[in-house]
């Protein structure tokens, strides 16, 4: 599909706009007398950036006008996509149109890449050619892999035979069709970098799902944790307990295994200090950075990975008008790279945006949470939960003292929770 | 032009977020507030599966339901932990967020 069947034309863009429930009359009007729109440009269309190009849309009335650059026709969430990987359920249970963004909230959509920001002249120039003005630049670009983070990875060959499956899409369903394919009695391993990294518990709810499957179609085969971290980096006790009730005899875990070199033809994993471990399916998240748009923006301030921000707007420390959302910041003290906080990062930074562009001050206490559920069955499900709030002092984010915690055990009843939030966070986001 | 931009949205925003300024927040705190429930219980508290609705749930009723999470006394499984991470005036802030948006309807 070309960029420009994607793309909406303006004349439909208006009339979507004009129709849209959520405009009011009045700036309806304000447009017919000709006021000036602010512009906001916003690229990623993942929870954080469709967020807050919909909340931006949705809180000043259908005022600011939104583009949101994004280079995927469709929205596909890695939240929920290790049941894929278990075969509990298929792609389609994963994916979205953004056509909710478009036709309900008048955000105009444009399929391409970014390439290039001007912060000076305040412009974003994308792979297409065109340039982008604004007022205002969200940035909410995901992770990019570190491009030497894993010796042996470099060809595509190699990344065909060793999936990542940690960016939802193609990479899901080809690791569930090597399930699919791997023997009874052969092992699946899955290696974890040192965090921080995206979805601090995904790589242990990837490790039950696989095991969920291979319990039922081939009890002989293992799950294998290869995991860089001292210990489980979330839900400890809750995973812990499934691989010794649960999944006992299938899953292993194993600490302090920091992946050096992977050999692709062998399907073999080495080790700083640890022997080398050989897998018929070996999985391996790669350590990760903020994505490649906030390196040429020259937002990335923190250990040459992460974008440091003001926590009140989300705003760059280093660039003026340019904000950053999602997994690509530096995160405050026990805040997760997680879908859900993405989206909450979205609301403060939208809300932030639109006082900002009337002059007005941003909302000084910003509050945010996080409720993260992982699958340890097809069914039953465990979660953490956390709320953190704005010190004014400390100029970060912290967690609030005597909130949040983790599920006692896992049950059907946060299994069906599970679904509730997968379902209302995405239509948060895109509908 | 950019006045007119300005007027605009404060009208906007002060029709649409059922705030309660005179509380001496600033103008959308509320509104923030409530939208940190939305990731869980749908844009503006309307939900499509397992967790409860809150768009038209009456304000003292909420109020009363996060204070016995607070408490330790009603039993939930995420809402007692989240429940202790709002204070009572945002609790009731939220709460009366949410009970506008029923009048809106």
């Amino acid at each position: 599909m070309s960029a420009a069947a994607t793309r909406m034309p303006r004349r439909e863009f208006l009339k979507a706009a004009g129709a849209a429930s959520a405009l009011a009359a009045l700036p309806v009007a304000a447009k017919a007398a000709g006021a000036a729109s602010a512009k906001v440009v916003v690229v990623g269309a993942g929870y954080g950036g469709a967020t807050a190009a919909k909340y931006l849309r949705m809180w000043s009335g259908g005022t600011i006008d939104v583009t949101l650059v994004e280079p995927n026709a469709l929205f596909v969430s890695c939240p929920m996509s290790n049941l894929v990987i278990g075969g509990s359920r298929d792609m389609a249970f994963l994916t979205t149109t953004y056509d909710g963004l478009a036709h309900r909230h008048g955000v105009r959509l444009i399929r391409d890449t970014a390439i290039g920001v001007d912060t000076d002249g305040r412009t974003v120039r994308l792979a297409g050619g065109s340039l982008l003005p604004y007022d205002r630049l969200i940035l909410s670009p995901g992770v990019d892999f570190l491009p030497d983070g894993v010796p042996g990875l470099e060809t595509a060959d190699a990344q065909a035979r060793i999936l990542h499956a940690w960016k939802a899409g193609p990479q899901t369903l080809a690791l569930r069709r090597q399930l699919e394919a791997m023997p009874d009695g052969g092992v699946f391993a899955i290696s974890i970098p040192v965090a921080p990294y995206r979805c601090p518990p995904g790589p242990y709810e990837r490790a039950c799902q696989a095991a969920w499957y291979l319990k039922r179609a081939k009890p002989k085969s293992k799950v294998l944790i290869l995991d860089g971290n001292p210990d489980v980096t979330s839900k400890a006790a809750l995973f812990r307990k499934a691989w010794s009730d649960d999944y006992a005899g299938i899953v292993e875990y194993r600490p302090n295994y920091v992946l050096t070199r992977v050999d692709a033809a062998t399907r073999t994993a080495e080790f700083d200090v640890q022997d080398a471990v050989r897998a018929d399916v070996l999985n391996v998240v790669p350590p990760q950075r903020a994505g490649a748009i906030a390196r040429t923006a020259g937002v990335v301030t923190a250990n040459d990975r992460w974008c440091e921000v003001d926590f009140v707007t989300f705003e760059s420390i280093r660039a003026r008008n340019v904000h950053v959302l999602g997994d690509a910041i530096q995160i405050a003290a026990r805040m997760p790279k997680s879908g859900h906080m993405a989206n909450q990062h979205a609301k403060v930074c939208a809300s932030a945006v639109i006082a900002l562009l009337s002059g007005a001050a941003p909302n000084p206490a910003p509050v945010l949470n996080n409720t993260c559920y992982s699958m340890i069955t097809d069914k039953d499900g465990v979660h953490v939960a956390s709320v953190h709030r704005y010190d004014a002092e400390k100029k970060t984010l912290l967690p609030v003292p005597g909130a949040g915690g983790l599920s006692p055990a896992m049950s059907e009843q946060e299994g069906r929770y599970a679904f509730g939030w997968a379902a209302n966070i995405r239509a948060d986001t895109l509908a | 032009m950019q006045f007119r931009f300005v007027a605009v949205l404060v009208a906007v925003t002060a029709a649409t977020a059922g705030e309660s300024v005179a509380q001496g927040s600033p103008p959308g705190a509320s509104r923030d507030l409530a939208a940190t429930c939305a990731g869980c219980h749908g844009t503006r508290g309307a939900s499509q599966g397992a967790i409860p609705t809150l768009a038209g749930m009456e304000s003292q009723a909420m109020v009363s339901r996060m204070q016995a999470f607070k408490a330790g006394t009603r039993p939930g499984t995420v809402m007692p932990q989240l429940a202790k991470g709002y204070t009572d005036r945002q609790i009731e802030s939220i709460a009366a967020w949410y009970g506008a948006q029923r009048a809106q309807k």
